[in-house]
């Protein structure tokens, strides 16, 4: 990448470092060729990458034909390599669709259909007795289940901070902070895109994959303007414990506005309720509300009626983005040559992403006349996390960096040196979130009350800055306002 | 294979771990360790600089430090190794401990008792469900109070805090004292759990008002908060609308409850009680597994330090008793909460108390000229009458040992008589 | 003029009333059940003491110096006091009970020290 002031020249820029464009972007970069990627946020996967329920879908639901047929089955069957080859932890746990009446029947046998179409294996109609046999906990008043084996769960964010690592060590440069506030069409060919910093960006082809703002980039540049809606859901995240209800997800039947509430273990073994689905007019009102968690929880009730919100450790809510076609849009940008993009990139997102970014990173190599790269840097393998090593893992780990024996989160039993790698790595973390997310600290059931004081102290460290400077998830996102020597010196006591 | 051998190990530095520590070594045991994760020992108390600690104790009224430092340097005079920055990993039933910190690295230790002091953690805001956005500036009365007092940073300017309990009415002191404006103390229920002493000099010595009845049902902000809506709640706790009144501030304190931190005790097999969330245990704080004792907070939470110091020297004493005589009394009687009692502790007694036994509960609400009634198969063996019992407040009944020679029945019910002042 | 005040000496808590003179001036107490309710009343609307901890920046610390003052201080100097605890300077290393400010506003009671904190 060339710059010149704040100008910056890259063959291509992809606008959006969410599930989508980091798989993208990580493909590209197997080839010869600059890539730039921009988000508004401060780190990889702020939008709804973080904020989903982490299923890999097993591709049932999607109508026949359909781009996300297409990718969802096909990103599926990609997942368990990815996520061995990235370190990314992933499990095959099964799901469950129940149904309550014929209408239910009807819809599962539906699915059914769909699924075998779109080339799912191993679906199968369950009776009542057999889901209560493979699941006891669930509504007795269930009258029929569709078994879907191949469904599994992800740690979402995980992979895209694996992602964005490995693309970033095959010369993957990230921006961050840089919301995108024009994309316009060069002269002779090309585009520029301006951000809010004021930083120009100016590359051959430009990619959206923007996310909640995928329309609004569209229309900067398309003979065709996109309508979006942004659907919210909201979540309850409970506490990790020996006892889940359930060993499999376990969906409802789905209706116009989505797949429905869910009940799902996590990979790391807490349990996820929701989301709900509102429309809404803000893509980046992210808050939970009062009447979207009781209706996730009466809802969630119908699965799992002896459900108890007594270990809830969090809640939490996400913005996807809903085109009318209600199908994925991807490939080049009408009327826009140069331009590609991914956009309504709803579930089955997450699923799809990695079948999506071969695809189009193809079309883009293509169009570009790309020559495929001779060698490429290997993924990072990093140490198994402290919460998993054996006592004898645990006793070497320290050994050879006595910062494992700094027991920094003791929830979730993360070590001083796992935290410092977090803000180390390709694309490290420089925010107390960003830190949470990668290792787990401030996710326990005390969220952070213990932990934050010092992992604040860490990132300081680590970034140079003082400790009034850490923020939770950058920007204006202060941890602190001053010290307590300004305030007692200010001579502001109140009286 | 182990790498050390103690005769007790106490899983914590603050006031139980030490306590325990000086009583089991004035009981004659020799090989004593504490194990303590912060670099310093002292637990919570280190970050109480507030005074009203050891009136019972000392008959003076102490900083959290100096109380603190009074039992760590009687344990320094004892010559115990109190062993810093090690977290302890795991507890397992035949009392092997896996720990690691940087000087030592990893460690297993096998104990002849060990005794959990590891203390409390506070409610998160997950656990009230409280809607809104999930900026910066939210934290709960304890994080901001390490923030202020051992980081020396203040988390924001103008303030509100959710819940009265003493650790938010003493931050409101707290954080005013040192330069910032506290808008407002919220408490959902129709009374404050904290002492009257910390209304008066937290929140009216400083013309802050407490909402009672009231709750946050709404955070705004992106970034960093920017306000908070609070709402009055009705008789069952719901939010009453139309009642909304909005406060423009940057920080919010949760100060909604400690719970006792007993994965450890878990991993232990420990046995739970639902009801005070730490472990059941006998007179002599013994837990379900033998030789594996608990006591101050992790136990259940407590109000006075000088009660933490009281309960932990009786655990130190039957640690260092069990340690001798390889072996602990059966329990023989079971401990039930009656109407008006919740979380009475110890949950069993054994047949032949060595001690008078101290039994410790929580009124469910504000009893006012009402007697705590200890019975056995309707038969009175202990009234005690008091003008006030307040759930802010633990009672303390003891039962003198040779009662237990001659009870009708093995179930002891601990009851409340008299109104309840909020039904 | 009668004001109501809430004892604060146990958890009961005496709603008393105590009488005062046009001037603001103590004349009775009522409503208290010990003789420790009526000496706090008249204290309080006498001459109203605190005790006043709060930490303070050392330069060379990270931990701030806790500090309180030796004895009740009267309550309207409390932000007197905190504004010149802005001032005080203080150098390590610091031991529990060491005087940071003596006999502050000539109350008779200093600002102590209530941690130590060394050198590094």
């Amino acid at each position: 990448m060339i710059q010149s002031e704040n100008v910056f020249q890259s063959d291509i820029v992809i606008a959006g470092a969410g599930i989508t464009g980091v798989s993208l972007a990580r493909e590209l970069s197997r080839y010869d060729v600059s890539v730039t990627v921009l988000d508004r946020g401060e780190d990889i996967a702020e939008g709804a990458t973080k904020a989903n329920s982490g299923i890999v879908h097993a591709g049932y639901d999607a109508k026949p034909g359909t781009a996300k047929a297409k990718y969802n089955v096909r990103g599926a069957s990609m997942f368990p390599a990815l996520c061995e080859a990235l370190s990314v932890p992933y499990r095959k746990c099964g799901a469950l669709v129940i149904g309550f009446d014929d209408r239910d029947r009807q819809t599962l046998e539906e699915l059914l259909q769909r699924g075998t179409a779109n080339g799912v294996k191993s679906l199968r109609l369950l009776s009542r007795e057999e889901a209560l046999a493979a699941e006891p906990s669930l509504n007795p008043e269930i009258s029929c289940a569709l078994d879907v084996p191949e469904s599994a769960i992800v740690s979402p964010y995980e992979l895209a901070y694996a992602m964005a690592d490995d693309a970033a060590l095959n010369g993957v440069r990230f921006v961050f902070d840089q919301e995108v506030r024009s994309v316009s069409a060069l002269p002779e060919s090309g585009w520029q895109i301006t951000t809010a910093r004021d930083s120009v960006y100016r590359c051959k082809v430009f990619i959206n994959c923007a996310g909640a703002s995928g329309a609004d980039l569209h229309n900067m540049i398309s003979d065709q303007p996109l309508q979006m809606t942004h659907r919210r859901g909201q979540y309850y995240l409970l506490d990790r414990s020996p006892a889940q209800p359930f060993t499999r997800t376990v969906f409802q039947c789905p209706s116009e506005m989505g797949k429905g509430v869910l009940v799902s273990q996590t990979v790391h073994g807490n349990l996820l309720l929701g989301p709900n689905a509102e429309d809404i007019g803000d893509p980046l009102d992210t808050a939970t509300t009062a009447e979207g968690l009781a209706s996730v929880l009466a809802r969630a009730t119908r699965t799992w009626p002896n459900l108890s919100t007594r270990s809830n450790i969090t809640n939490f809510s996400g913005v996807r983005a809903h085109l009318s076609s209600d199908d994925f849009q991807i490939g080049p940008v009408s009327g826009a040559p140069g331009a590609f993009e991914a956009v309504g990139i709803e579930s089955p997102g997450l699923s799809s992403a990695p079948a999506i970014a071969e695809d189009l990173a193809r079309s883009v190599a293509s169009f570009l006349s790309l020559r495929k790269k001779e060698t490429l840097v290997p993924p990072r393998r990093p140490k198994k996390p402290f919460h998993d090593m054996t006592d004898d893992e645990r006793a070497e780990a320290v050994q050879s960096d006595p910062a494992y024996g700094n027991i920094v989160c003791r929830c979730e039993v993360v070590t001083e040196a796992e935290i410092r790698e977090a803000i180390r790595r390709p694309v490290g973390a420089r925010s107390v979130d960003g830190v949470k997310r990668r290792t787990r600290a401030g996710m326990g059931r005390c969220q952070g009350g213990f932990c934050s004081p010092r992992v604040a102290q860490i990132i300081a460290e680590e970034t140079g800055i003082p400790l009034s400077s850490v923020t939770k998830c950058g920007g204006e996102s202060l941890l602190l306002v001053d010290t307590v020597e300004s305030f007692l010196k200010g001579g502001k006591i109140n009286d | 294979m182990t790498d050390q051998h103690v005769d007790i190990l106490i899983i914590g530095a603050g006031p139980a771990g030490l306590a325990a520590a000086i009583a089991a070594r004035e009981a004659g045991v020799d090989s004593i360790l504490i194990l303590e994760r912060e670099k310093e020992p002292g637990g919570i108390l280190r970050q109480c600089i507030h005074n009203g600690f050891g009136l019972h104790r000392f008959n003076e009224e102490l900083t959290g430090p100096e109380y603190a430092k009074r039992d760590v340097d009687r344990v320094r005079e004892l010559g115990i190794p109190v062993c810093c920055g090690a977290t302890v990993l795991s507890v397992s039933p035949d009392r092997t401990v896996t720990c690691v910190s940087p000087e030592f690295g990893f460690r297993r230790i096998s104990a002849g008792a060990v005794v959990l002091a590891m203390g409390c953690r506070e409610r998160p805001r997950g656990a009230l469900c409280t809607p809104g956005t999930r900026c910066a500036g939210i934290y709960s009365a304890g994080t901001a109070q390490r923030f202020v007092n051992l980081e020396g940073y203040m988390p924001g300017r103008r303030v509100v805090i959710l819940g009265s309990g003493d650790i938010g009415l003493i931050m409101a002191r707290r954080m005013t004292l040192q330069g910032a404006k506290v808008l407002a103390c919220v408490e959902i229920m129709p009374y404050s759990s904290g002492l009257n002493r910390n209304i008066v000099q937290c929140l009216e010595d400083y013309g802050i008002p407490l909402y009672l009845s009231h709750t946050v049902t709404d955070i705004h902000g992106r970034e960093r908060l920017s306000g908070v809506t609070v709402s009055r709640v009705d008789e069952n706790r719901k939010p009453v609308p139309g009642s909304e009144i909005r406060f423009d501030c940057d920080t919010l304190l949760l100060s909604c409850g400690l719970i006792p931190e007993n994965e450890l005790s878990q991993g232990a097999g420990v046995a739970l009680s639902s009801l005070t969330s730490g472990p059941v245990v006998s007179e002599t704080l013994e837990t379900s597994v033998p030789g594996i004792f608990a006591c101050g907070n992790v136990l259940h939470v407590h109000d006075l330090v000088d009660h933490v110091s009281a309960e932990s020297f009786r655990a130190g004493r039957a640690a260092a008793a069990y340690v001798r005589a390889a072996s602990s009394p059966a329990p023989a009687f079971e401990v039930k909460d009656g109407p008006g009692v919740r979380g009475t502790v110890p949950q069993k007694i054994s047949a032949r108390p060595e001690e008078d036994v101290s039994l410790m509960f929580r009124p469910s609400d504000v009893f006012r000229n009402a007697a705590a009634v200890v019975e056995c198969d309707g038969k009175e063996i202990l009234r005690k009458k008091a003008m006030i019992y307040t759930p802010g407040e633990m009672a303390e009944l003891t039962l003198k040992k040779e009662v237990f020679e001659s009870l009708p029945d093995k179930v002891i019910t601990v009851r409340m008589e008299g109104e309840k002042q909020h039904g | 003029m009668d004001k109501v005040i809430t004892c604060i000496n146990c958890p009961v808590g005496c709603r008393m009333t105590v009488t005062l003179s046009d001037a603001g001036e103590f004349i009775s107490v009522s409503g208290n059940t010990c003789p420790r309710g009526a000496k706090y009343a008249e204290q309080e609307y006498t001459r109203p003491l605190r005790v006043i901890t709060a930490v303070i920046p050392v330069p060379g610390s990270e931990t701030p110096l806790s500090v309180k003052t030796s004895a009740p201080v009267p309550k309207e100097l409390i932000p007197e006091i905190m504004r010149l605890l802005g001032d005080v300077s203080v150098s390590l290393p610091v031991s529990v009970g060491d005087v940071v400010l003596p006999d502050v506003l000539q109350t008779g009671a200093d600002i102590v020290a209530t941690r130590d904190l060394y050198s590094r």
